[in-house]
């Protein structure tokens, strides 16, 4: 067989097969993936698609004309793998040969291990995920979300939407304050509330109690009991690297990357792209990093296919710094969040116009100067941050 | 010859991502929230499909 493997099936992977057709590769590409739907756009799952109901084909991302030719393996893991063979072993006990490697396995939700029963325990990552809860969600459901970062505040947001009662739970002083910081997490935590959002900020779950079909309520580390219909856990997650295991990888958080996409292995040529890439970005500090957001799988994938597509043509691959920059948005009831830049590395965060209650600009700062902007509702006037921050100096490191 | 790039109203929800790609192409307004100039050069199709990638709601059709 040979050729190219792509393991997973989200964006990621997509982007990296189109990249190594437009870089000029033209040998067999497999793309395999555990979902048993083609790669879709995940954003929507806890706002429209969990309101509205889940229509896959319309959550589909287009694939470009190049990679009409690639073998899909959906709805099949990779369990294992063999660098030196060249070759990744699936579920089913199937073995794939490849000349050249693309980690696009990503992420899944972080899972806590608490006493009492699993069933009512929901996460919220797939297609699958959305519908179901779509089904439990209903008025007057006691919603329990764990997790106060962007997808617990959306998912909030939208329970309220389909008149659930709805209760936060979560170790943060406010709600998404890493990226965003304090003064303006605390604004959207105001503005929740006036929606019908309960936040229980400062705790955690320490029981889920019920049946051991379903959990009826949770109690808190302040001693509150909860009703709860359903619990969505929505605390981080983890990657999806056990499939590597065995293979002198260092795998701690995610794989780490060269500016080429790179993983250093002396065994087989093999890129990492997406949620699971931990790596340097030149506009910043140059410290690798995964980087969460939606068009980091894009960005990374593009040049991840340029370089795999090189070293299996026998050229160097471009080696120059990497320079992408993330972008994250999130909406939750009428407001819209947009980010562009590195905020949740910032020293120094400064409202400069509007306030955290309403349509606001927030700089972030480290030493090196802006380093990222948050505007809520203010979309136009984030086109001159934005290529500000493009034309930050290459860090050197 | 030209680049022609449809934006879908039905999909379009006015986030911008395009128009912070290529805001020589596309233009953030209220009704339609983005357009799209109708006289896109060859030379800049690499331009437009990056914006269409970075589309959050997969709205932009490049041909």
């Amino acid at each position: 067989m040979g050729g190219v493997v792509v393991v997973g099936g989200g964006l990621g992977g997509l982007r990296a097969a189109e990249s190594l057709r437009a870089s000029g590769y033209a040998g067999a590409i497999t793309v395999v993936g555990d979902e048993p739907h083609l790669p879709y756009n995940r954003p929507p799952l806890s706002k429209e698609a969990l309101s509205g109901g889940v229509e896959i084909d319309r959550l589909l991302f287009r694939r470009k004309a190049g990679v009409d030719d690639v073998a899909w393996l959906l709805g099949r893991a990779a369990v294992a793998s063999d660098l030196a063979a060249h070759t990744v072993t699936l579920a089913d006990g199937a073995s794939l040969e490849f000349d050249g490697l693309v980690i696009a396995s990503g992420i899944r939700p972080r899972r806590l291990p608490i006493p009492g029963p699993s069933g009512g325990r929901h996460v919220l990552r797939t297609a699958d995920d959305a519908g179901y809860l779509r089904s439990r969600m209903a008025p007057g459901t006691h919603v329990i979300i764990m997790g106060a970062g962007f997808i617990g505040c959306e998912t909030a947001a939208t329970a309220r939407k389909l008149g659930c009662e709805v209760a936060i739970v979560a170790i943060d002083p406010e709600p998404m304050v890493r990226p965003l910081g304090t003064e303006l997490g605390a604004g959207l935590r105001r503005r929740h509330e006036a929606h019908g959002v309960h936040f229980h900020l400062g705790h955690t779950i320490d029981a889920f109690h019920g049946t051991s079909y379903d959990v009826e309520s949770v109690s808190l580390s302040d001693g509150t009991e909860l009703p709860a219909s359903i619990v969505i856990e929505a605390v981080g997650s983890v990657t999806n690297v056990e499939w590597l295991d065995g293979n002198g990888l260092d795998l701690s958080d995610g794989l780490l990357v060269d500016s080429a996409m790179q993983v250093d292995t002396p065994l087989a040529p093999v890129v990492a792209v997406g949620d699971i890439a931990r790596h340097p970005n030149a506009l910043f500090d140059g410290i690798p990093r995964r980087i969460e957001h939606w068009n980091m799988p894009t960005e990374t994938g593009r040049r991840a296919g340029a370089t795999l597509a090189a070293l299996l043509g026998g050229s160097e691959p471009d080696r120059s710094p990497f320079t992408a920059m993330p972008s994250f948005w999130s909406d939750q009831y009428s407001y819209r969040l947009q980010s562009f830049g590195m905020p949740g590395i910032a020293d120094r965060i400064v409202v400069v116009d509007g306030d955290p209650d309403g349509p606001c600009i927030v700089e972030y700062h480290d030493a090196t100067g802006l380093i990222g902007v948050v505007g809520v509702d203010r979309t136009q006037d984030l086109v001159p941050y934005r290529k500000q921050l493009m034309s930050r100096g290459l860090a050197t490191r | 010859m030209t680049v022609r790039i449809t934006i879908d109203p039905g999909k379009c929800q006015g986030y911008g991502q395009c128009c912070f790609e290529a805001d020589d192409i596309f233009l953030l307004g209220d009704e339609p929230p983005v357009r799209a100039s109708a006289d896109v050069a060859e030379d800049r199709r690499a331009d437009a499909e990056r914006a269409a990638d970075v589309c959050p709601m997969q709205a932009i059709t490049v041909e």
